[in-house]
């Protein structure tokens, strides 16, 4: 029983709202590319229209309990429905969603207490990983992470998660530390990848990284390895060598962006999505291929959506794998940590 | 027409010319591969095939290749214009390798090592599933058998036809020469043009002695990526070896010419012999050596060497 007296644009029968949603003709290939999260747009709008009907209840002091439900579970189902059809691509613009909760955001929400440390000790401190001393239900770990920033002053200092030569080494000198103070390691990564630029070539960009990847697994402590959103190549495996490695569901893993593989192997920027797809970088590509441990559950319609929900799947997985990994004699640790890359991408034998 | 321009194209590498990429000289073809292709007007250093960079470091007749039955799989499905298996044995055919990497043990000057040359015709040296469980092989032989390893690096990076699995191959490479170094070995790292990417990143930069050749491109993002992200031009001379050298990246360069003495020194220094002896043998200074091949592939270093000399004189 709608009244009268809203005006004809809030008037809300769900029923009239059906073929406008349902119209989820996709768009072509140009337009996803100029806007990655086109999918969203009819779930925002659900949303919106959501909000809005709740708003003109309180105003008016109308029961529209029973329209907002039915739109409740439209969005719901509509969500659902659009998280897991989503092509690659489409999951690498969720990764890289600016409402995705960052590494700060983990710092924030996830931990009891948290002591940053600074800098490399050698040349400077690199906004771009954030390391520190954290605490967590009774659990000491070294935290390290890509940090991206929240507002553009934030972003442009941490260059956007673009980690400099300086930022691998203070994570390893930090590392050091775990290891001498016998607490895990845990790290976050989310970064598009490490910084291509002349003063990171001139401090020897591929060399930190290497030394860290090589030194990571000599650390005689824990290490977990968690990508949080972008695990961009060698500048996300520059803190990525760990005992249990996981991904969250949205994240995604890879040697190359999509971009920069389109460009390569397709000499077109409008390939972006089909090299999204070839690339396999979802967590459920890594998971299947073996390369990952576990794929973290995300909230229903990604991270962006529910960070709490999202940082507390991510502490359980922590404290788990920070269960499983206790008891373990150092030595059995290292060789299992080997191995466990050493297997990884076996090629076949032939007969000569 | 097209196809006349590819017939005539096709025909040019038996041609007996060669132009320098670097100063344009016309070069006398047969001279230039006697000189292991490094041009004879201007110094500039041809990224060497790595069957010639086998002959060119290994004692003649004493390189054994191992793991030679090692083959890519394509387990994404992984098409861009044409499929990767497809490329794989295309290109297996062409260039008569299995992948981008050889992988062996021989003597240099006599001095026994674990050999591996990246081989850039092969997919431009790309690192996927077999060049990393080969260079991790080779680490892991060295390792057994207390002999350095000499890792020749030319490769343009991951191979991005193997996604993910590529990625990681550059910690299984790392993880190897991490236990290489637990168990005290040694690893000797020679970067050559071009030597960029997940390669660089990984294995390439962090053995023990990093020794380049002169002008070879070196770095972790290609110049391009560099020049379009930053949007300026780059420095002349940037992400070059002489480069790399002033910004103390490198312990040196080396011209191709006397790599060979090089590298053996270096591996007289690592495995305890002595390195003026080791330089000095009189069947050393001649250019084109004629060593007869030992019978097995490591005997006791320096026996062997005591009686190479004699047969020498």
């Amino acid at each position: 029983m709608v009244p009268t007296g809203p005006p004809a644009r809030l008037r809300v029968d769900p029923a009239n709202l059906g073929p406008a949603l349902s119209e989820s003709t996709p768009a072509k290939t140009s337009d996803r590319l100029a806007d990655g999260l086109a999918f969203e747009r009819p779930l925002l709008e659900l949303q919106q229209k959501i909000q809005e009907l709740r708003k003109l209840a309180q105003t008016t002091h109308l029961d529209l309990q029973g329209e907002v439900q039915v739109l409740e579970e439209r969005l719901r189902h509509q969500t659902q429905e659009v998280y897991a059809g989503l092509t690659p691509w489409e999951r690498v613009n969720v990764a890289r969603h600016a409402d995705r909760p960052l590494t700060t955001d983990y710092v924030e929400k996830m931990l009891d207490d948290f002591v940053e440390l600074h800098g490399d000790r050698l040349y400077g401190d690199d906004r771009a990983i954030l390391t520190g001393l954290a605490a967590m239900r009774g659990v000491r770990f070294l935290l390290v992470g890509h940090r991206k920033g929240k507002t553009v002053k934030e972003r442009l200092a941490s260059n956007f998660g673009c980690a400099h030569p300086e930022g691998y080494r203070k994570a390893m000198q930090k590392m050091r530390l775990a290891e001498k103070l016998r607490i895990p390691i845990v790290t976050l990564i989310n970064t598009p990848g490490a910084y291509p630029g002349i003063g990171a070539e001139e401090r020897g960009q591929a060399g930190a990284i290497a030394r860290n990847i090589l030194d990571m697994f000599t650390l005689r402590v824990p290490v977990l390895a968690i990508v949080i959103g972008e695990g961009g190549s060698g500048g996300a495996l520059g803190i990525g060598v760990g005992d249990r490695v996981g991904m969250l569901e949205n994240a995604y893993s890879s040697v190359i962006s999509p971009e920069g593989c389109a460009a390569i192997l397709w000499k077109s920027g409008e390939k972006t999505p089909e090299a999204a797809e070839a690339l396999n970088l979802t967590s459920k590509d890594l998971l299947r291929l073996g390369l990952v441990d576990a794929v973290i559950p995300e909230p229903l319609g990604g991270a962006h959506r529910d960070p709490a929900t999202t940082v507390d799947n991510v502490r359980r997985q922590i404290l788990a794998w920070l269960d499983e990994l206790a008891p373990l004699p150092l030595d059995q640790l290292l060789e299992q940590r080997f191995w466990k890359f050493r297997r990884m991408g076996m090629p076949i034998e032939v007969e000569a | 027409m097209a196809w006349t321009r590819f017939g005539k194209k096709k025909d040019m590498p038996g041609g007996l010319w060669i132009k320098c990429e670097n100063c344009g000289q016309m070069l006398f073809r047969k001279e230039f591969e006697q000189r292991f292709r490094v041009c004879s007007a201007c110094g500039y250093h041809f990224t060497l095939p790595g069957r010639e960079r086998v002959a060119l470091t290994a004692d003649p007749g004493t390189f054994e290749e191992l793991y030679k039955n090692l083959v890519a799989e394509d387990r994404l499905g992984f098409v861009d214009r044409v499929p990767y298996a497809e490329k794989l044995k295309e290109t297996g055919k062409k260039t008569g390798e299995s992948d981008a990497m050889i992988v062996g043990t021989c003597t240099i000057k006599g001095l026994p090592v674990v050999l591996g040359v990246m081989n850039f015709s092969f997919m431009g040296g790309s690192m996927g599933m077999v060049v990393g469980e080969k260079v991790a092989r080779a680490i892991e032989l060295a390792t057994a058998r207390k002999l350095p390893v000499v890792l020749f690096c030319c490769s343009g990076g991951a191979r991005m036809h193997e996604g993910p699995i590529s990625l990681m191959q550059m910690a299984k490479t790392c993880g190897a020469l991490a236990r290489l170094n637990e168990a005290g070995g040694v690893s000797i790292s020679v970067m050559t043009h071009p030597t960029t990417g997940g390669v660089t990143a990984s294995f390439a930069s962090v053995c023990d002695v990093l020794i380049a050749e002169p002008h070879a491109l070196i770095g972790f993002a290609g110049p391009r990526v560099i020049a379009t992200t930053i949007k300026k031009e780059l420095p002349k001379g940037f992400q070059r070896a002489e480069f790399l050298l002033e910004k103390g990246q490198i312990d040196k360069i080396v011209p191709r010419a006397s790599l060979r003495d090089e590298v053996a020194r270096l591996v007289a220094y690592a495995t305890g012999q002595d390195p003026v002896k080791a330089f000095k043998e009189p069947w050393e200074t001649g250019v084109p050596v004629e060593v007869a091949a030992p019978a097995e592939s490591e005997p006791a270093p320096a026996p062997k060497k005591k009686v190479r000399a004699k047969t020498a004189e």
